[in-house]
């Protein structure tokens, strides 16, 4: 079920103060999050946030076409090693 | 023959189930279709006439994105999933379920048939 539209786009309060920050300044300097469940808002476009996935920071740089989404979806927590017998991976 | 969207419909069926076979209107979109253009849902497809078949393709093409069209659009959204590196571009990348089932076991719909691993012998 989707979010109640009524609340708006859940955002971490410290790292929206954060982004507008940056904004006012114009600096592209990344920003460290640990709050991967923030929303993606059209604000933080040409921003780079460096988002926590447990152990290191991703670098995600927020395009246009990121927004909408959650900051975790874009720093994968789990790493896939593949299988020894594997022949041919399915796409990249 | 009843052609609507580049589709045949077939001739002895209900014209219900008849609109089914168009990709993107399935039994619920068929119904609103037929309720909409004040149609018998009951009628067989090969008692329409020329006139009956023109009014319900003109209705589907006003109203709803249907075969091509609508192939074209999932797949551009699946390729938007993948081109931003999401997480869920990258499960549709692998094959593998995009919505959190579990992958020790089933999910044989998206990864496919079995394939077996060779055990050792001895």
């Amino acid at each position: 079920m989707s979010r109640s539209l009524k609340k708006g786009p859940y955002i971490d309060k410290k790292l929206y103060k954060k982004v507008l920050k940056m904004i006012s300044e114009g600096s592209k300097r990344p920003i460290k999050t640990w709050s991967r469940s923030s929303t993606i808002i059209p604000d933080m476009i040409g921003l780079t946030l460096n988002v926590y996935n447990g152990k290191v920071f991703i670098p995600v740089f927020i395009s246009e076409a990121l927004v909408g989404h959650k900051l975790g979806e874009f720093s994968p927590t789990r790493t896939f090693r593949s299988h020894s017998g594997t022949k041919k991976g399915k796409g990249k | 023959m009843a052609r609507i969207a580049g589709v045949d419909l077939p001739s002895g069926k209900r014209i219900e189930i008849a609109l089914t076979y168009i990709f993107g209107i399935g039994r619920s979109r068929s119904r609103k279709v037929l309720l909409d253009t004040g149609f018998d849902r009951n009628r067989k497809t090969k008692d329409l006439t020329e006139d009956e078949v023109l009014k319900l393709r003109d209705y589907i093409e006003k109203n709803f994105k249907v075969e091509g069209e609508l192939r074209t659009e999932v797949s551009l959204n699946l390729k938007r999933l993948m081109d931003i590196g999401c997480y869920r571009g990258l499960r549709h990348r692998r094959g593998l379920p995009v919505r959190g089932q579990r992958t020790s076991t089933n999910a044989r719909t998206r990864k496919g048939k079995k394939q077996a691993i060779g055990g050792k012998r001895k």
